[in-house]
């Protein structure tokens, strides 16, 4: 076990990765000779010479239908996004092509891919750079979204996307690659579809993914030292949905919480909140709360950005809404 | 850039080939009648674009291809999809939404697909494959082979982002590409003059570094030479090449759509339907000897009972099991199973 950054960790699942399998390829903007906007791809280039890691002309819907024609012939691409909000020009491709393929084709084209970057708010980005896109991504048949919240979760999720067969969509965070954590050497494999619970605690269940996993734990941490215990529940992956560990977590505590870093409608709470009522009806002992975007566009100004975010305070004060505290 | 002309009455004539292009667009054109005959009888549902009137350009370009090349298509895709050597059976089953279809009747019209024969879809999105083309190529280069891969889209789709994306990597890294621009004049009803702001738009090969050819897409032959060149450029040198073919679509847009009517006159399309492809082929077979009335007729005859053939299997064809609806949204496979294609 080694401290690694979750940058450090991503980096090193796709060296691992890239060695295991040549026809692992790693393509997108800045990835090769300035070694990564966020330097997630350094070194690969030295190691791995162009052919494997392509810097592409800035041209989001070109690179990644290459990478969906590459996969349709075989090969396995990880197409890095510097940012998922520049993906937005890309989603013909990953929506109509990479998602639709297996299934259009009748089995016959399945799409070994990775489609990778950051997202969700970073500081002061403003409107245009400051968004989370779990829910659209998890509403599309046919991918896989994974969103991991530590360095751990970074390299072992990273490492089954590349393996999967499917196209797998990785969301990261700027605000995460300097975070650091106990990371598995070699062989650490997080499997797709797994959530995991990162603090056991009876009295709430705070459901979360990706980057609100840090702002849950310290949560969790701080409520804890008044005897409030609670079950962080880290989907890890958003689809598919870990529907027992959810109902399991919530049967225990019999109230819940979910958290994310995305807008409220249509979010991804909508669609845990929903499996809870379903599942969970009789467990509850109080309505379900969510914590979320304010539904806005991102502000700049740094207390409008702060008043916009999910936070711990925001956390806290649902948390003690649904047990009925103060 | 001239017109390339046809080399058929250069004297290097070859009847064997000669006669196997015009009995593939003879099937194209007969299948596709049925076809438009199985629309009107709701066997066919939903969007169907039909080819008729630009079978040179589909046949003669497929025609120079191996088998271990790729070919990738748009939603006009059924006449390259035979072209290419899928049984016509499947074809049309996919076409009625059955489960022998070639993409077990999940695709449809717009989306055939055959990993056998190496035919990477039918894709619904105008300018949605050229990046996949551009792909595939990429990947044969990553790979060290020879193929090439053959992508046709129709003129509009030069406006297209996704063009421009794609011919510029193209261009820059050096693909084994063929873009075949089957320019039929019209996206949908919109002329290709009141959409693009040149006219000859093979020359927008110029930004991207790439050579550029003109074809008469009705002479089935010019086609097959201007492609083979093309082809044969990718396959030794990695040189992508755009390809404008000149043809006109005798049918509407769709199914749903006026042959002739608010956008084009009757009067233009009556003028373009007397250079019908296969008229054209036929007139230099027969002039050069190599055919004659009676063996038009015989294999007009033979091409006519494939396509009832495929009619009666398609029909009898079952429909896709309840359980088909959740098959294939994701495979249950990772890496380790070998999904390459050699």
């Amino acid at each position: 076990m080694a401290v690694l950054t979750y940058r450090e960790a991503l980096s090193q699942a796709l060296r691992e990765e890239m060695q295991r399998d040549d026809r692992v390829f790693v393509m997108g903007e800045e990835v090769g000779v300035y070694q990564g906007a966020y330097k997630v791809s350094k070194g690969l280039l030295q190691e791995f010479g162009e052919m494997r890691v392509v810097d592409t002309p800035i041209t989001e819907l070109g690179f990644a239908g290459i990478g969906v024609g590459a996969a349709m012939v075989g090969l396995r691409p990880v197409i890095e996004f510097m940012t998922w909000n520049f993906a937005l020009l890309a989603m013909d491709q990953v929506v109509n092509s990479a998602a639709k393929m297996l299934y259009m084709s009748g089995g016959q084209f399945p799409i070994p891919m990775v489609f990778r970057g950051p997202s969700g708010a970073a500081l002061q980005l403003a409107a245009q750079h400051s968004q989370a896109w779990e829910s659209w991504l998890m509403h599309i048949p046919g991918l896989k979204v994974v969103t991991p919240g530590t360095p751990a979760d970074a390299k072992g999720l990273l490492k089954s996307a590349i393996r999967d067969d499917n196209p797998v969509v990785v969301l990261e965070g700027e605000m995460l690659y300097n975070t650091k954590g106990d990371v598995p050497e070699g062989e650490h494999v997080v499997p797709i579809g797994a959530a995991e619970l990162k603090r056991e605690g009876d009295h709430c269940s705070l459901i979360t993914n990706g980057k609100m996993v840090l702002v849950a734990m310290q949560v969790a941490d701080q409520l804890a030292k008044d005897g409030v215990l609670i079950d962080v529940v880290d989907l890890r992956t958003v689809r598919p949905l870990d529907i027992a560990a959810i109902t399991t977590s919530v049967r225990k505590t019999n109230r819940a919480v979910v958290l994310e870093e995305g807008w409220e409608q249509c979010g991804i709470g909508a669609q845990v909140v929903d499996v809870i009522q379903r599942e969970c009806f009789d467990d509850l002992d109080a309505p379900v709360l969510r914590v979320h975007q304010a539904d806005t566009p991102m502000p700049y100004a740094k207390n409008l950005e702060r008043a916009a975010k999910p936070d711990a305070a925001k956390l806290i004060a649902a948390i003690q809404r649904v047990m009925y505290i103060n | 850039m001239a017109r390339k002309k046809s080399d058929a009455r250069d004297g290097t004539v070859d009847a064997a080939l000669h006669r196997e292009l015009l009995r593939t667009m003879l099937l194209q054109r007969r299948f596709e009648e049925r076809c438009a005959e199985a629309y009107a009888l709701g066997k066919i549902g939903g969007f169907c674009h039909l080819y008729i009137g630009q079978e040179g350009t589909g046949a003669g370009a497929i025609s120079v291809l191996r088998d271990d090349d790729y070919v990738i298509a748009t939603y006009r895709d059924h006449a390259q999809a035979l072209a290419r050597g899928i049984p016509p059976r499947a074809v049309m089953a996919e076409l009625f939404g059955r489960s022998d279809g070639c993409s077990r009747g999940k695709g449809g019209s717009m989306h055939l697909f055959s990993r056998d024969r190496h035919f990477l879809g039918g894709h619904g999105i105008v300018g949605g494959n050229i990046p996949l083309a551009t792909g595939v190529a990429f990947a044969i280069k990553y790979r060290g082979g020879d193929q090439v891969c053959l992508c046709f889209f129709g003129e509009a789709a030069v406006n297209i982002g996704s063009f421009h994306e794609s011919l510029n990597m193209a261009g820059l890294w050096k693909l084994p590409v063929i873009y075949v621009i089957e320019n039929n004049r019209y996206g949908m009803g919109t002329a290709l003059e009141r959409a693009s702001a040149i006219n000859d738009i093979a020359e927008r090969a110029r930004a991207y570094a790439m050579p550029r050819a003109v074809v008469d897409g009705q002479d089935v032959l010019a086609v097959r030479q201007v492609v083979g060149e093309a082809v044969q450029r990718a396959r030794t040198e990695q040189i992508p090449t755009l390809i404008e073919s000149r043809t006109y679509r005798f049918m509407g847009h769709s199914m749903s759509d006026a042959v002739s009517g608010t956008y084009r006159t009757k009067a233009e399309l009556e003028e373009h339907v007397k250079r019908d492809p296969i008229g054209l082929l036929r007139a230099q077979m027969q002039a050069a000897g190599q055919i004659n009335n009676e063996d038009v007729a015989r294999l007009d005859a033979e091409v006519k009972a494939v396509c009832e053939d495929a009619w009666q299997f398609a029909d009898q064809s079952p429909e896709p099991p309840a359980e088909a609806l959740y098959e294939d949204v994701v495979v249950d496979t990772m890496s380790d199973a070998e999904v390459a294609l050699t």
